[in-house]
Formats: structure tokens, sequence, C-alpha cells
């Protein structure tokens, strides 16, 4: 069974799925940050490929993506980290988040290849809407790697045809905006998630400003895993210096470490 | 895409593409804004009344039709070729950029929307913006690069005085590229009741079709006004290239007459061989920028470069997918004139016929010069001025006085 398939039959009322920002500070602290994830029980970990121009992205994303490209990180680099956390005993699914423009310059057809050579299961385009992604979701397919499609509160009629070929899961994302961290969610949010989950064939992943355990909560009563991605960028950022510094790494690790059981539910939540 | 393996997933099918160029490369919360915006574009331009209404205010307000002047001082100079310039810089705000801007707001309001949003670099697509949001009683905020509103001062006030909320950038380059990145971040939040006025002939479908309609009205006053004045077409037509909109606006009308040579000039800063330029067609590769697939100026790893030219309006790494389309498929032919030549061609027109063109504008002028020179008199170049220079008055005495420098 594909991984990200198998994810959504365990842990159910508990799924997150968090994100991290490949290479933000270096790679070594993504690789530590990748056990940490998996030892807390992450249902899939989104890996994101830094992008001059993220326009999907709001300050927080845009700032460790900036990081991470001072740091020399470019998606070629980010399918050695995959392959390297992979040989380092990383089991849990990972999907690739990235722009269209560096896979249009990389080769679609030997990114899916590479891709799946390095262990990732899907990938998440945040600027590739459906009409222009059919093909490299088959392409993608074949190789046994997921294109996870996108839906808004704004997709209303075009929800169906988005959701019908979907593999692994549908990401709905909560509100008119960029990714951050929010306290207000769409208006019509909970009718929207249950919309998209009736339609769609696979399960379904909730994303956009959720920043804290109690959003985590509540959006599991609507969607099938909840998606934090800023709140935790931040506080990898808050501890940037720390996680490279041999001595002081272990402490900041447990520091996120609390930050991150918060946000998973101590018991399922019923949806 | 010709050395790309991104052909093999190549969309032709999808939407507003010319060839495999242009498309929706658009984060999913606003595919419905554009399906939207696309049917409000169709149903206007097939409405009398809307049509009667953008014509009224092209004549009324913007004082269109602008004079095709034949430029004798200049056609002597270069010793070939006759040399008309299209007037642009003769419109209200001083540039091209009000034709779009008109017609994009009078959509705007058929559309029900009060508030407009806008990108720019220089400040001509914000004033532009600034003055038909103050004509329609429209909210307006103008998104500009913490760099760009540091060099034109000037042009943040006259916004700020037109009643615009002016949004430094801060973000990546801080320069136009990022102020557009930063208004499509403001339109997925604000999509419901906000409309993206965007400046050039770039962004995802319909805008590149939607400003070349509503930009050629150039081409088609040109046209119509030299055969009047000659009986013929022109031989050549030239235009300046940043992203590209007066050039598709003049192209327009152009294009299917195959006698009639089209010349885009872009931006080649301090040189084609340098890595500071803006010469997106000459030395660019397909790529995608701001919901479009067009050529860009990027790295081997998809990153967008940074762009440079003296011409704020030109410094932008990419250009509009129709460009691309154009370029590909040798019916117009680009090139490029540095920042050098684009500083001599401004003090070469103001000398020769007393006008200070814009210095995007002057980049045609100095490659139009050189057509004519290989031409005789009896061909016509035309050079479209899409604006005039009161706005660089100040890059222009600091670039020929200051460093002696003319490229940096």
């Amino acid at each position: 069974m594909q991984p990200i398939d198998q994810a959504f039959q365990q842990k159910e009322g508990q799924r997150l799925i968090p994100f991290v920002v490949a290479g933000d500070p270096t790679s070594q602290v993504t690789l530590d940050l990748l056990h940490l994830l998996q030892e807390e029980g992450a249902s899939v970990v989104e890996l994101g490929v830094p992008y001059s121009d993220p326009l999907a992205d709001g300050p927080l994303i845009q700032e460790a993506s900036e990081r991470a490209l001072r740091q020399g990180m470019n998606l070629t680099k980010v399918l050695e980290l995959a392959r390297t956390a992979r040989e380092r005993g990383i089991t849990l699914p990972l999907v690739l988040f990235t722009y269209y423009n560096p896979i249009l310059q990389f080769g679609p057809e030997r990114l899916v290849q590479e891709a799946r050579a390095a262990g990732i299961n899907g990938m998440i385009i945040p600027d590739l809407p459906w009409e222009e992604g059919k093909e490299l979701a088959d392409l993608a397919a074949r190789q046994g790697v997921y294109l996870i499609p996108l839906v808004a509160p704004t997709s209303k009629e075009r929800i169906r045809k988005i959701v019908r070929g979907a593999r692994g899961f549908v990401y709905c994302v909560s509100s008119l905006g960029t990714t951050g961290i929010r306290q207000n969610f769409a208006q019509g949010v909970e009718e929207f998630l249950e919309t998209v989950r009736q339609e769609s064939p696979v399960p379904t992943a909730v994303g956009f400003g959720i920043s804290a355990g109690s959003h985590v909560e509540y959006f599991l009563r609507h969607a099938d895993a909840a998606v934090v991605g800023s709140a935790l960028v931040r506080e990898i950022a808050l501890h940037q210096e720390a996680l490279q510094d041999k001595d002081k790494r272990a402490a900041a690790l447990d520091s996120i470490r609390g930050f991150v059981r918060g946000l998973i539910p101590a018991a399922p939540v019923k949806s | 895409m010709t050395n790309k393996q991104g052909e093999a997933v190549m969309h032709k099918e999808t939407p507003g593409r010319f060839g495999s160029f242009g498309g929706r490369f658009v984060p999913e919360t606003l595919m419905h804004a554009l399906t939207e915006l696309e049917d409000g574009f169709r149903e206007a331009m097939d409405d009398r009344e809307f049509q009667e209404e953008l014509k009224s205010l092209l004549a009324e307000y913007s004082g269109r039709p602008t004079p095709l002047t034949l430029a004798e001082g200049l056609t002597r100079y270069a010793g070939g070729a006759r040399i008309y310039l299209k007037r642009e810089d003769l419109n209200h705000t001083g540039a091209h950029k009000i034709n779009n801007t008109l017609g994009q707001g009078l959509l705007a309001k058929r559309m029900g929307k009060k508030k407009l949003i806008a990108e720019t670099g220089a400040g001509q697509h914000g004033v532009a913006s600034a003055t038909v949001a103050a004509l329609l009683g429209m909210e307006c905020k103008v998104f500009m690069g913490e760099e760009d509103v540091r060099r034109q001062r000037l042009n943040v006030f006259r916004m700020q005085l037109l009643g615009a909320e002016v949004i430094p950038v801060t973000s990546g380059t801080r320069t136009l590229k990022d102020a557009t990145n930063e208004a499509i971040r403001h339109w997925v939040s604000h999509v419901e009741d906000t409309f993206y006025l965007i400046g050039s002939a770039v962004g995802p479908h319909p805008y590149p079709e939607m400003v070349r309609q509503f930009q050629r009205v150039i081409g088609d006053e040109t046209r119509a006004q030299l055969l009047l004045k000659e009986g013929r077409l022109p031989t050549d037509v030239v235009a300046c290239v940043g992203g590209g909109s007066n050039a598709i606006g003049m192209f327009a009308a152009f294009v299917e007459d195959a006698d009639v040579r089209l010349h885009g000039v872009e931006a080649a800063g301090a040189g084609l061989d340098t890595d500071r330029h803006a010469a997106t067609l000459s030395k660019g590769a397909p790529g995608v920028l701001h919901g479009s697939l067009s050529y860009l100026l990027q790295d081997e790893h998809g990153q967008v470069l940074p762009a440079h030219s003296v011409s704020a309006g030109l410094d932008y790494p990419g250009v509009g997918p129709e460009h691309a389309y154009l370029k590909d498929s040798g019916r117009v032919r680009y090139t490029a004139a540095t920042d050098r030549e684009a500083l001599e061609a401004v003090q070469l027109l103001c000398r020769t016929e007393g006008i200070l063109p814009a210095l995007e504008s002057a980049h045609a002028v100095a490659e139009a010069v050189k057509i004519a020179h290989e031409g005789s008199p009896e061909d016509i170049v035309v050079i479209c001025l899409s604006g005039r220079g009161d706005k660089d008055v100040e890059t222009i005495h600091r670039e020929l006085e200051g460093s002696g420098d003319a490229t940096d």
C-alpha cells in the first residue's frame, strides 16, 4: 500500500501533517526535525522546497525559504535530503511542497522518477491548479507518487472535478489568504470542509493558518488531518541558532518537541 | 519549449494559451475569480454601452487619439527612413498605462468591485491606477517595492495626492517583481471584493489578453493615422518591452500584416554579456512567474534572478506570454538596448525633436535610429513613444552628471 494511504488508515482523529522548509536553517537540522516528527507520531510530513517567489506563502515561510536558499538549498538537494532521511530510518510519508517553476526547470518526468527513487510519496504544488496539473498528476501516479490537489473556499463548483481523480488526500485551504498564523478562518469553513469530504474519494487534510492545538482539535472534526506549517516554522526560527549548536541542540529540539506534542490531540477527535 | 523536458507535460488545451505560453499558474483560491473576470471581460467587450463609455473616457479624459508625429529632426539625424512617433507620452498621466487602467477600472465597476489593487515599479501604473480610482470613486491600494519607493518618492506622493494608499513591499528584491507577489498575496486574501488591476501584459489568463485588448488602441490609431497621412503601412514598428504592454498594444494592429517588420526592444542594462540586464526574451528561458508560462530570467534551479535596468519600468525578470509566443514564432524580432544607449537616445530626442521621452521609450528610440539609418526615404519607421520622461529627470541627471558612467 502507498505509505500515504497507509497513514490515513491509522491514528484517526489525531492526524497531524507538519510542514518544514528543507534546509531551514540547515539540512542537518531538517534531518533532526524529521526524526522528532516521526517519534511524535506525525502522519505525513510536508517538505518545503525553498523558492525565490513563494506567492502563496506569508512572511514566516518566506523568511524560512530565504534562510534555506542562503544555505544553497534547491530541489536537487531536497531530494538528496529525502534520500538521506530514508537511509537514516525515516519511514513516515514525505510530501514535497514546491512551486511549479523549479519542477519545470528540473523536468517534470525526471522529477517524478527521482522523487520516487528518493523516497518521496507525494507532491503539493500551490501554484499549479487542477487544469494545469492533470498531466503531471498522471505522470506522477505512474511512479506511485501522488499529486495532492488543493481546494479552497472559493472553489465552489470546481470542487467536484478537482477531487474526482484525487489520490492520497485532498488539501483543503482553510481560509482566503496565504500561509501564516491566524485566529479567524473563512466563514462557512465547516460547511466547505464537509462538502469536500462528501465529494472526495480520498481523505481530506486542512491547512493554512492552523497554529495551535485547539485549532487542530477543531479542524479534525471536519477533516481527516490537520496541517501545521508557519507555526512550526516560527518555532524553528526561534531556535535556529541553538539548533546548530551541538551544546544547545538537545534543549532546542526538546522545546520544539513540546510544541509538536501540544498540537496533537490527547484523545482521538470524533468527526 | 524547445530545450526543456517540461514540454512533455505542457497543456495545449487549457485556456489563454499563446502556443505553449500563458495559462493560469495561480493558487486555487484565485481560479474562480479568474473565471469570473474572464466572463466579465467578454461580456463587457460585447457590450456597446461599455465600449462607448471607454471610448468617451479615452477621448475626453485622456485626450485620445494621441498624435502620430513625423519626427523630421530625428529623421535627418538617422539619415535613412522617415520616422514617426506615436505620442503616448501625451496621454493624461504621461504614458500609455492609462489606456489599460481606464479599461480595467470600468470593468471593475461593471463587475461591482469597489476596491482596486495594483502593483507598480517606477510608479507610472500606480499613478494611472490611482487616477482611475479617483475618477470612478474607488478605493485603491498600490504595492510598490521599498527600493522603488525610495527611488521614486515624487510618484509615491503623487499617488497619495490622488487618494491611493501606497504599500511598501519589503520582501525579496524589494522591486516590481516582489510588489507583484505581494499584490497577488493581498488579492488571495481579499479576492471576493477586490479587483486586481495588472499593469502589464503579464499574469494569469485573461490578463495578458485583456491588457492587449485595452492597449491595442495604440496600434489601431497608428495604423489609421498612417494610412491617412501616407496612404500606406509602415516598414518597421519599434516598441520597448518590459512586461510588454505598449508593445503588444502597438503590434496587435500589425501582426497580420506580414510586410510590416515588428521589433521589440528589451533593456540590456549594463550589457547582455553581464548579469545586470532585463533582457528576458534574449537571455531567459521558459518558466512560470506571476501566473503565466513565459520567458524568465532564472538560474538552473528555477529560482528567479533579479533584473537590472536604468529604467524602472523595464526592470522586470519576466515578460508577457504573447511576446514569448511572437518570439518563438519568429513574427517579432526582439533585441535589446543598453542603459547607455537609452540615455543617449533621451538626449538625442530632446535635442532633435524637443521631446523628453521616458527612459523606457528611449530604448525603442535607440533601436529605431539604427533601423532607420539602414533604410531609405521610402521606408517608414514608427516608434511607440510610450511615455514622457519628466518622471526620469532626476535619474537621467544622476546618470549623466553624477558618476560619469552611464551604465550604473
